[in-house]
């Protein structure tokens, strides 16, 4: 007599969210994406639909950054330039999506306006054809200041903005509401708090299938365990059925990495350690792929080496 | 927990007048209102409501599935009208609820719910009348859980009523209820078939039915119940419930949850 097939079923998935609006979605992106829409655990296709292949979206920051010099390498004179960066990301390293960072806002560093962050957002609107993730400074009083500045100039374009916290949610809810964007809820690696800020912005009529869910990210050797068992707890509420939860994910793999000293310390500084140029993308690769296996529908990154190596495993995992 | 409402029904004054003078209004207002309270599923029961009780099951679920999305519980011993029901079914999830645990029975409903994709409730009782004891309720688990099996039912699917009976009439059974539940959930079959009571049973003829339903209830999912038939509008019960699911680990705390579990 056959063994019959032992597999798991789910009363419910993931939502699946869309990102970006083409010319006749009422946007100017030359593609959009889903996201989500897996009905098991991630890469269970024995057990059901694995959903949304999961997307890369490459860090380009508005001001040029502080980084090591091996992740500056590859992008070279570009750094100083968000729409060449971002055309860079695009056409030469595959990034599905472009998440642009407004660190340039940030009131203890350059402190620009909300209008010399529009104008930023839009200069890389028009080099590349991807949908755009905005990502604020992460100073509450500021991003509210420039986010629903920045939400207005891309009405229509359906992109991804954050961070909505338990804390300030109100304003950029409202934007995105306004504005046709998608949102991402943050919560600092607390499935309750990620939970809250979900049902808030909830009620605040902002549709569940425009939420993306963001429990911070750990690197390798930094917690990266609190955000994989967060994860994957998170997934399976959503199979069972928790409305709540079954948001899609993104996680911030490039910048958490390579703020470990694993991935940032020079040649001249950890000589035992092998050459950095090997190391910063492999602590960056390994640390994106334990979260991709927890269950994330998104994941920015900084290396291109980092990134080919992970696309190469998704394309394994993903077929 | 899976709460399946029970207002929706022709035994209630203001349902049966509904069905006599085809108010729709009114029975939407009860789909609505429990199913912003968390009714997981809407049980329709004609009662006696009716004449044509075939029709008066096809007007409610008409009413019901115009007025929201939930999914329906088609609730009758008549196989006629639990067929009707299930014609004027728009697609939405359904439960049949219910068939009793003899065998001929089972060969009749379980190809239904498989033809219609429907879950199913079986009851813990045959000819011989409902069991008084664990083992004899168990046993007839057994031969739903085998017919499910031999007509191609998945487990999850099948919804076992161990049957409550009042309090008032013998004290022991609430916790034989439980032992049940348990033996369910565990020694059957893997994955375990759902588990349903009709609650409001344990509290009839006391003068404290609401407490003794809310905390029958909690007993009961802390043994491993799946889903009850219950009055959603009662917050009392449903924040109880709630909360239970919270405490057994089955829902993810949140400082809004007795909301985000009703969404």
């Amino acid at each position: 007599m056959a063994l019959p097939a032992l597999k798991e079923s789910y009363a419910a998935g993931v939502n699946v969210v869309t990102l970006g609006a083409t010319r006749d979605q009422g946007g100017t992106r030359s593609v959009a994406y889903k996201i989500g829409g897996a009905k098991t655990l991630p890469f269970m296709d024995t057990d059901g639909a694995t959903g949304e292949k999961l997307l890369v979206a490459m860090d380009v920051l508005d001001i040029e950054p502080d980084w090591p010099d091996v992740l500056k390498a590859p992008y070279g004179a570009a750094l100083k330039d968000p729409a060449a960066w971002a055309k860079k990301c695009v056409e030469e390293f595959g990034a599905d999506l472009i998440c642009l960072k407004l660190d340039g806002t940030d009131p203890d560093g350059a402190n620009r306006s909300g209008e010399e962050a529009v104008a930023t957002v839009k200069t890389v609107l028009g080099a590349v054809g991807v949908p755009l993730v905005v990502w604020g400074c992460g100073i509450d009083a500021k991003d509210n200041e420039v986010m629903p500045k920045v939400s207005a100039a891309t009405k229509g374009e359906r992109c991804l903005l954050g961070p909505a916290k338990q804390e300030n949610y109100k304003r950029l809810a409202a934007s995105c509401i306004a504005d046709g964007h998608n949102i991402i809820c943050l919560a600092p690696l607390d499935i309750n708090i990620a939970k809250q800020v979900n049902t808030l912005v909830t009620e605040m009529e902002l549709p569940a299938d425009r939420i993306v869910m963001f429990q911070t990210s750990g690197a390798l050797g930094y917690g990266i365990e609190y955000a994989y068992s967060i994860q994957e707890r998170q997934r399976l509420a959503a199979l069972a059925g928790d409305k709540m939860m079954m948001m899609p994910v993104i996680c911030d793999v490039g910048y958490e990495s390579w703020r470990a000293k694993e991935a940032k310390s020079s040649d001249a500084e950890a000589p035992e350690w092998g050459a950095q140029a090997q190391r910063g993308p492999m602590w960056e690769a390994a640390s994106a792929i334990a979260l991709v296996q927890a269950g994330a529908d998104i994941i920015r990154m900084r290396h291109p080496k980092a990134v080919a190596a992970v696309k190469k495993a998704l394309g394994g995992l993903q077929g | 927990m899976i709460a399946v409402a029970e207002r929706i029904n022709g035994m209630f004054k203001d349902v049966r007048k509904a069905i006599q003078k085809k108010d729709k209004a009114v029975i939407a207002d009860l789909a609505q209102r429990q199913t912003e309270q968390g009714a997981r599923y809407l049980d329709i029961n004609v009662g006696t409501a009716a004449a044509d009780q075939e029709a008066a099951m096809r007007w409610l679920v008409e009413c019901v599935q115009g007025a929201c999305k939930t999914p329906i519980a088609l609730d009758s011993q008549k196989l006629p009208v639990i067929q009707a029901g299930l014609e004027a079914c728009d697609g939405r999830p359904v439960m049949i609820n219910s068939v009793s645990g003899d065998a001929e029975k089972l060969d009749v409903y379980m190809p239904l719910a498989v033809k219609h994709n429907a879950s199913l409730v079986a009851l813990t009782l045959n000819v011989e009348g409902v069991p008084q004891n664990v083992e004899k309720r168990v046993e007839i688990a057994m031969t739903i859980v085998a017919k499910a099996m031999e007509h191609g039912l998945d487990m999850p699917r099948v919804f076992i009523d161990p049957i409550i009976l009042p309090v008032t009439v013998d004290q022991k059974q609430p916790l034989f209820i439980c032992e049940v539940i348990k033996q369910i959930k565990t020694v059957l079959c893997d994955p375990p078939p759902s588990t349903i009571v009709g609650l409001s049973n344990i509290s009839q003829g006391t003068t404290t039915r609401p407490l003794i339903n809310r905390t029958c209830l909690v007993m009961l999912q802390a043994y491993g119940l799946d889903a009850a038939i219950i009055d959603v509008l009662d917050t009392d019960i449903m924040d109880a419930a709630i909360t239970a699911d919270v405490l057994l680990n089955r829902i993810i705390y949140s400082d809004s949850y007795l909301k985000s579990a009703r969404m």
